[in-house]
């Protein structure tokens, strides 16, 4: 599907929705994995919006990506509650890994059974040195 | 016989659904016990009440299936677990009991008994047992919910709002997220008592996109509910409200009410200055009752029961029961709801029993990344609102996160300042740019650069935050920093040694 046709389908599916602009952002990130730049004109016309209070809301919220990711990625919680079980001394063997791309989160939920990791929906939790390689190379897969 | 393995995201990230998948057609995805280090904890009905099994794997699944009670993960009757026993649920009585999707277990288990009784009772009368019940703001504020819905019901519009705050970003929570995964009709039911005592008739439920768990189990239970008649008009009677779910996208700050109702509305998440107060001019500019999870979860109770019923449990001002969350470095980590009063010192060390890596507690943060960090010396303290505001900390959502001795609190301290400058809106300079310099000021203590004099500047920081800033992301930063020091000072002394011997 062509990417103009991409954004139109997912404007027409929130045609009338109040308060449309975010949840037409994150299917835009879930749909192509960023928003892109020529996407902004597109959204600000049909909500009736200028060009800079989109880019606005675009550049403001963690989940909207400027650009697609290179590798997969890899949510980590680096909160309080995963660096007092210990998540600040695995991180290394997530960074070091070169098939995939870190990022940080602020908490996931999963507060008593840290250090814990997301990838894409899929939550992953308890995890030690063995459980961080073998969740790399799943998803490095 | 009837087998539950957890939908719970908890249970689910440590293979939840490997276990489900193994026991098979017929499997209830219940929602969590909230007893984090048995998970996945699989459950089996017999005439002597639910045998649990403990941290169980796929393989596990035929001897289990087979053996029963003789199995050696067997946990016995999962009611009978100390854990579980202690406690009072009130706004958990059903999470991990029912099939959470399931509207008609929902209503055998006494779900719906209060929007019949505020539908009877009509709307005043339903503003007014929340009144009475005491019931304060869960999320975090503990404003008193009664008077927030008085507001709204007294302002006169053409649209009201109910929105729910489901944006449960502080480290050391997870209540809301069980509520949503565990016992999404409860949550929808006091979205629609509140609705009717306003005069309310649309809702929104605001969840972070961290939690696709509780995505997935809300936008399912809506469906339900609408199809069933808890939606639409309410219980077929004359009250008509429906709702969506709206997921945000990785802001922490939007977990402020009014940051949340600019981004509902497509909008930057920036704070509002109050007045105007939401329960005034709040969504799209029209009066909005604004509810954290827990508080509108606790609402069907206080319909159902009466005010009189919840406001029994807890202490001074704070009424009913709080479903607390111990997390970080504690060997019993997980949900455990109990009424007010309960000391701080029971809660780590009785119930949490201490910490997992067996080494001994030296911090506990309580109220999340802006709540104060709390040495043992302080674990007299019973969980109250007012005693932890007395005691220069917060009640917060009630996470508490435990940490052993091998914590640095000058990093923690450095760690509360970075978060701020990560998750600020931008829009107040005390947060935006305070928390930048408290950053630079700490890492300069950290590498024992002028000590004493960045401390001094950390503190001057932390006051021009606490009364300057818009909302409690900036405003309530310096609770962890300060507290860290106050409690703690020989974490920063010790970079001082490193300056004494430069």
């Amino acid at each position: 599907m062509q990417f103009e046709d991409q954004i139109s389908g997912i404007l027409r599916r929130h045609e009338g929705r109040k308060g449309a602009l975010l949840p037409i952002l994150n299917d835009v990130q879930a749909a192509l994995g960023h928003v892109p730049a020529t996407a902004v004109p597109l959204i600000a016309e049909a909500l009736n919006l200028s060009r800079a209070e989109v880019h606005g809301v675009v550049t403001f919220y963690h989940d909207l990506k400027p650009a697609p990711a290179d590798l997969p990625v890899v949510k980590l919680c680096r909160a309080e509650a995963c660096q007092a079980r210990g998540v600040e001394a695995l991180a290394p063997v997530f960074e070091a890994d070169e098939r995939i791309q870190v990022e940080t989160v602020y908490c996931l939920g999963l507060c008593a059974s840290g250090p814990s990791a997301m990838v894409g929906d899929r939550v992953f939790a308890r995890l030690d040195e063995a459980g961080a390689k073998k969740l790399i190379g799943e998803v490095a897969a | 016989m009837r087998v539950f393995v957890p939908g719970d995201a908890a249970a689910c990230a440590v293979g939840a659904d490997a276990v489900a998948a193994a026991v098979g057609e017929g499997v209830v995805r219940n929602g969590s016990r909230g007893m984090f280090e048995l998970e996945p904890l699989l459950e089996i009905e017999t005439d002597a009440g639910r045998i649990g099994f403990a941290r169980v794997t796929p393989d596990d699944v035929p001897a289990i299936l087979a053996e029963r009670e003789a199995h050696p993960k067997c946990v016995g009757p999962v009611e009978e677990l100390p854990f579980l026993k202690r406690q009072t649920r009130l706004t958990f009585a059903r999470c991990g009991i029912t099939d959470p999707q399931s509207i008609e277990e929902y209503r055998a288990h006494g779900g719906l008994k209060g929007l019949e009784r505020a539908i009877a009772l009509g709307p005043e009368a339903t503003v007014e047992e929340v009144f009475q019940s005491g019931l304060r703001g869960r999320g975090g504020a503990g404003f008193p919910a009664g008077i927030k819905w008085r507001t709204a019901a007294g302002a006169v519009a053409d649209q009201k709002y109910i929105v729910c705050n489901a944006d449960e970003g502080d480290s050391g929570t997870f209540a809301d997220r069980m509520v949503m995964e565990g016992d999404p009709f409860m949550l929808i039911e006091g979205m629609a008592i509140a609705a009717l005592a306003v005069g309310a008739t649309r809702g929104y439920i605001y969840i972070r996109s961290e939690y696709p768990h509780a995505i997935r189990a809300m936008e399912r239970a809506v469906e339900t509910a609408r199809i069933n008649g808890l939606l639409g008009r309410l219980l077929h009677s004359e009250h008509h409200f429906d709702m969506e779910v709206r997921v945000g996208a990785g802001a922490y700050v939007c977990g402020e009410e009014t940051s949340l109702l600019e981004s509902l509305e497509g909008k930057r998440g920036e704070v509002r200055a109050k007045p105007p107060l939401p329960a005034i001019e709040g969504l799209f500019g029209k009066p909005t009752i604004i509810n954290n999870v827990l508080t509108l979860a606790a609402v069907p109770y206080v319909l159902a029961e009466g005010a009189k019923a919840y406001a029994d449990y807890g202490m001074g001002r704070s009424r009913g029961t709080m479903p607390i969350q111990l997390a970080g470095n504690v060997r019993n980590g997980g949900l455990f709801e109990t009424a007010f009063g309960i000391t701080l010192g029971e809660l780590v060390n009785e119930i949490g029993g201490g910490t997992l890596s067996g080494r001994p507690v030296r911090a506990v943060q309580v109220g999340g990344p802006l709540g104060a960090y709390f040495p043992p010396s302080e674990f007299h303290l019973p969980f109250d609102y007012e005693t932890f505001a007395a005691a220069d900390g917060l009640i917060g959502h009630a996470g508490i996160t435990v940490f052993d001795d091998s914590v640095d609190m000058a990093k923690m301290a450095r760690f509360a300042m970075q978060f701020c400058a990560a998750e600020s809106c931008g829009k107040c300079t005390p947060c935006r740019i305070g928390s930048v310099r408290g950053m630079e000021a700490l890492d300069r203590v950290l590498a024992g650069e002028a000590v004493a004099a960045n401390l001094v500047l950390v503190e001057e920081l932390c006051e021009t935050m606490k009364f300057g800033s818009l909302c409690a992301l900036g405003g309530f930063t310096p609770y962890p920093v300060m507290s860290a020091l106050k409690h703690f000072p020989e974490d920063f002394a010790r970079a001082r040694e490193v300056e004494t011997m430069s």
